[in-house]
């Protein structure tokens, strides 16, 4: 095995161990704090796929950003989080059946199908490119990205505010 | 080494997870959670499609930036509705919220 698929086998279980704990933990705090290798797991990933700015801004906006957001959320929703709280509703049979088929059916697809490969080579720095094709090629998807980052913050503002 | 098809089975696996949490948690914070363990499968994908078939093009790894900040928007606006249904009905199961307004 080369030391590639080591850093692969290690990073899947990494990722599916915590995912579990994510899944099944009944307390919800533990769930949020097993989010964090979870998310850390997928940034390893990333980089065996030379992804290194995905890979960063995982870590910023996943690992940093969005598991603190939750745990403010659990803080303040106390109410709603004890560990005494049943945190799962009744169709948790029902649930894994629908889950496992929907694994096998993605994993037969995946195994089943014969994938296309490209020619040629990932650009050398993967950060110059992206920034290139932001502004060139891809620049209305870029704006528009920025309208919605903007709609949704005045939107979670006008949300989340107490009325008077 | 790691092919493509080892990428989509680990995705598919992360993918179901968040789908067992979407429909078995009561709790909404949990179900955004388990969304957002979904939309991490999908941005896997997209990487993992970028080296294998596409290298030529980064268009794999730009669309999983925008996934990702679209990801943040969702949880920002998905966090902000869980605490105005906790302020407006004291609850956040959402097996108990059964009122648009109250």
């Amino acid at each position: 095995m080369t030391g590639e698929a080591i850093a692969f086998y290690v990073l899947g279980v990494i990722t599916i161990a915590s995912g579990l704990v994510v899944v099944t933990s009944p307390n919800i705090v533990h769930s949020a704090v097993a989010l964090i290798p979870a998310f850390l797991g997928v940034t390893g990933l990333y980089v065996l796929l030379n992804a290194e700015f995905v890979a960063v801004i995982q870590v910023l906006i996943y690992a940093g950003a969005i598991t603190v957001l939750m745990l403010f959320v659990i803080m303040l929703t106390e109410g709603g989080t004890g560990t005494r709280l049943r945190q799962r509703n009744e169709q948790g049979p029902l649930g894994a059946t629908v889950a496992g088929a929907m694994a096998a059916l993605l994993i037969t697809v995946a195994t089943h199908t014969a994938w296309a490969t490209g020619a040629g080579t990932l650009p050398r720095y993967g950060a110059t490119a992206i920034g290139l094709s932001f502004l060139g090629p891809n620049l209305l998807v870029f704006e528009g990205t920025s309208i919605v980052l903007l709609v949704s913050l005045v939107g979670a503002i006008i949300i989340a505010r107490k009325e008077e | 080494m790691p092919t493509l098809t080892h990428y989509l089975i680990l995705s598919a696996l992360l993918f179901s997870l968040g789908l067992f949490a979407v429909v078995t948690r009561r709790n909404g914070v949990a179900i955004l959670m388990g969304i957002e363990l979904m939309l991490n499968a999908a941005n896997v994908n997209l990487v993992a499609f970028n080296k294998f078939a596409a290298p030529g093009m980064m268009q794999g790894q730009i669309f999983a930036l925008i996934v990702i900040t679209l990801a943040a928007c969702e949880a920002a606006v998905g966090l902000a509705l869980v605490l105005a249904a906790y302020r407006g009905l004291e609850t956040i199961y959402v097996d108990e919220i059964n009122l648009m307004k109250w």
